[in-house]
């Protein structure tokens, strides 16, 4: 099912909790709202789910406007950080509480319930309480809760943040396959962005109450058009340098104390464009250290990660995050070359935070 | 080695026991006051009430006191009126609970978590009022309102509306008995029942909503369920409190009007023992009230213990485990 949301406010009091959000989300597609805690993406969830009502604007899912619709007519499944089972019933009951709410006979609830928690691999758990199920079973009894109705529309409330790191990597998996093969519309709220980017199609990235971008995991990482989605997605995130970019001879030159970059005419011509400092941005993965390099800098600190080490160099008063295999050994105070990939280099406009690359 | 395990196995429980000291220190001072206040005057009660310790007789040398056996529990249980106190008793108990104590305070516990919170704040806090007032003030204000015309305020607005005028707490005594009673005993289950619905998980509730029920619906299946210990823990120990109360009805109807029309146990006990209206205090007798109650609750509290299963009710905390 389509959802449109149309300049939804939702203010607590003098309280902020969404501002002007418009989104449209088609049919089958799997968005997550990715933000830090406070964003709002919380907000807008249970927005949608009907639990809080617009302060202003619309939502529509399909053709019908949702505004005023109480939660259990909008035909929504949604799954909860903390499970949210109801712990004086059994699996069985748990799951086959919305089809009992629906009047479904008890023949049937029972089929349903069964082929659910077949699919979750939950079948030989229906006997037990939530209270006997380690965190991942929770969570798919949750999940199966959430499917039994047949929804139109799946939330997802941060449902990984209480599993393990392992778990949560299987179950990022499960969800991701489960929603394509169900083709269900969903959306997904979370604060880690190698969830979003891993399983959405497309990122709703959320800061202060209000939309950055809304874009595909690619697009996001390729071409952010603020500097707060530039730094926010990415891990490790993105470096930014405070340069003045000019054009000399048909060449365009990014300079910094300590630092100077040739750029290609394709980024360094918008640059040049705007007058004063502008906010150059460059992922570490796009920096190597090489003797080829042009920028000289020391090693500050090594941090590795087993499969490649990140480097904090300075350079001068600046300092780079910088990936770098593990062969080398680096240490601390080791006196390296930078070698930028000037190809790859973002501009933002230091008072808009808005890219000088790419159009909004 | 032997030796050396022998003094550190000494030492060891030396340490078990000092720690078990300070353990016996804190409780001390707890423990000393039931002991001077409750222990003691229960043990005093229950010597009382073998004795004929009166006003005519009356000494405060315990070894002084006529031993009488049973004899007062004898008299009791032949007494014409001690029948219809204890029912009167069963019922005073029986409609307060059902009525104030555990469904008013419920219903009033689920509307006001139900509406904007600052409303529901000072709805409770209303219904605090009747707890937090002096009985004796709180009497008063009821039976001003409810006094005999020309003094009672409603039969003051009756009189100049043209209607007849009552005395309504002589006609209807008892449903004053009661609902002065529960307009107290309400405020109690409704803080208890109130914290535990402010207690279930945010999560939980709007799951509910979300998998498709209404909120009567969620209160049915997932609230009722989920308060299902403080219920029946308000039921139980206001059940035993309200079998010792007295002061209000004392206050209210002195047990009357009539002939113990509205008489209860503990009340019965009160005015045999302390406040004979022949002026003869009796004290022995009394007491052997006072024992039979402290029998019946201990009775009751046993029943309920067994019947609704506390100990699984407070189950130990699982950790959570992954």
């Amino acid at each position: 099912m389509k959802v449109t949301i149309d300049n939804l406010s939702k203010k607590f009091g003098d309280v902020v909790g969404v501002e002007n959000l418009t989104l449209h989300i088609d049919d089958g597609e799997f968005v997550a709202f990715l933000g830090p805690s406070g964003c709002g993406k919380t907000t807008t969830l249970l927005t949608l789910a009907g639990i809080y009502k617009p302060t202003d604007g619309t939502i529509t899912f399909g053709e019908r406007v949702v505004n005023q619709v109480q939660p259990k007519d909008r035909n929504i499944g949604m799954v909860f950080q903390s499970y949210a089972l109801y712990p004086h019933m059994t699996v069985f009951q748990n799951i086959a509480y919305p089809l009992k709410l629906k009047k479904v006979s008890k023949a049937d609830q029972h089929d349903r319930v069964r082929q659910v928690a077949n699919v979750m691999g939950i079948g030989n758990l229906l006997d037990r309480r939530p209270g006997q199920l380690s965190g991942g079973q929770q969570q798919r009894v949750a999940l199966g809760r959430a499917l039994v109705k047949e929804p139109d529309i799946l939330l997802f409330d941060e449902p990984l943040s209480n599993l393990d790191a392992r778990l949560r990597l299987t179950m990022r998996g499960e969800i991701k396959h489960l929603q394509k093969n169900l083709g269900i519309t969903s959306i997904y709220v979370t604060h880690d962005q190698v969830e979003a980017m891993t399983m959405a199609d497309r990122i709703a990235v959320m800061s202060g109450g209000r939309l950055q971008a809304f874009d595909s995991p690619d697009e996001l990482y390729n071409r952010p058009k603020t500097q707060f989605v530039a730094g926010f997605v990415g891990n490790p995130p993105m470096n930014f340098v405070t340069v003045e970019v000019a054009q000399a001879n048909g060449r365009y030159v990014a300079q910094a104390e300590s630092l100077r970059l040739e750029l290609g005419a394709e980024r360094g011509e918008p640059a040049a464009r705007s007058a004063g400092a502008v906010v150059l941005g460059m992922r570490p993965e796009d920096i190597q250290i090489s003797d080829e390099g042009d920028v000289a800098g020391e090693i500050f600190i090594v941090e590795p990660l087993g499969r490649e080490d990140l480097i904090d160099v300075r350079v001068g008063p600046h300092s780079f995050i910088v990936l770098a295999n593990t062969e080398t050994q680096y240490r601390s105070g080791d006196p390296v070359k930078l070698k930028f990939d000037t190809g790859q280099v973002q501009f933002f406009d230091p008072a808009t935070e808005s890219s000088l690359l790419w159009q909004q | 080695m032997s030796q050396r395990l022998d003094k550190r196995e000494a030492r060891s429980r030396s340490n078990a026991l000092r720690a078990h000291l300070s353990a016996y220190g804190f409780l001390a001072p707890a423990g000393i006051l039931v002991l001077i206040f409750f222990m003691i005057p229960v043990a005093i009660i229950l010597y009382l009430s073998v004795t004929n310790l009166a006003s005519s007789n009356f000494t405060s040398d315990l070894t002084k006191m006529e031993f009488i056996g049973l004899k007062n529990y004898r008299t009791l249980l032949n007494d014409q009126f001690a029948r219809k106190i204890f029912f009167n008793t069963i019922f005073y108990v029986l409609f307060t609970l059902s009525i104030f104590n555990v469904s008013l305070a419920l219903i009033v516990s689920l509307l006001t978590t139900h509406i904007d919170r600052g409303a529901g704040f000072v709805f409770r806090a209303l219904w605090i009022l009747p707890r937090i007032t002096s009985p004796v003030v709180y009497i008063l204000i009821w039976k001003r309102m409810m006094a005999e015309a020309p003094f009672g305020i409603i039969n003051q607005f009756n009189n100049w509306m043209g209607l007849p005028t009552y005395n309504y707490i002589a006609t209807n005594p008892w449903v004053f008995v009661v609902v002065v009673n529960g307009f107290i005993g309400l405020s109690f289950g409704m803080i208890i029942f109130t914290s535990a619905i402010e207690s279930i998980p945010k999560d939980l509730l709007n799951a509910s909503l979300v998998d498709g029920s209404s909120k009567l619906q969620r209160i049915r299946y997932v609230i009722m369920p989920l308060i299902r210990w403080p219920l029946l823990f308000v039921f139980t120990y206001q059940t035993l409190s309200l079998l010792t109360s007295f002061v209000e009805i004392q206050l209210l109807t002195d047990g009357g009007p009539g002939l113990y029309r509205t008489e209860v146990w503990s009340l019965t006990a009160y005015h045999r023992a302390l406040s004979n209206y022949f002026g003869n205090a009796q004290w022995g007798y009394g007491s052997a009230f006072a024992v039979l109650l402290v029998l019946i609750g201990v009775v009751l509290a046993v029943i309920y213990m067994r019947v609704f299963r506390f100990d699984e009710l407070v189950a130990e905390p699982r950790v959570e485990t992954l």
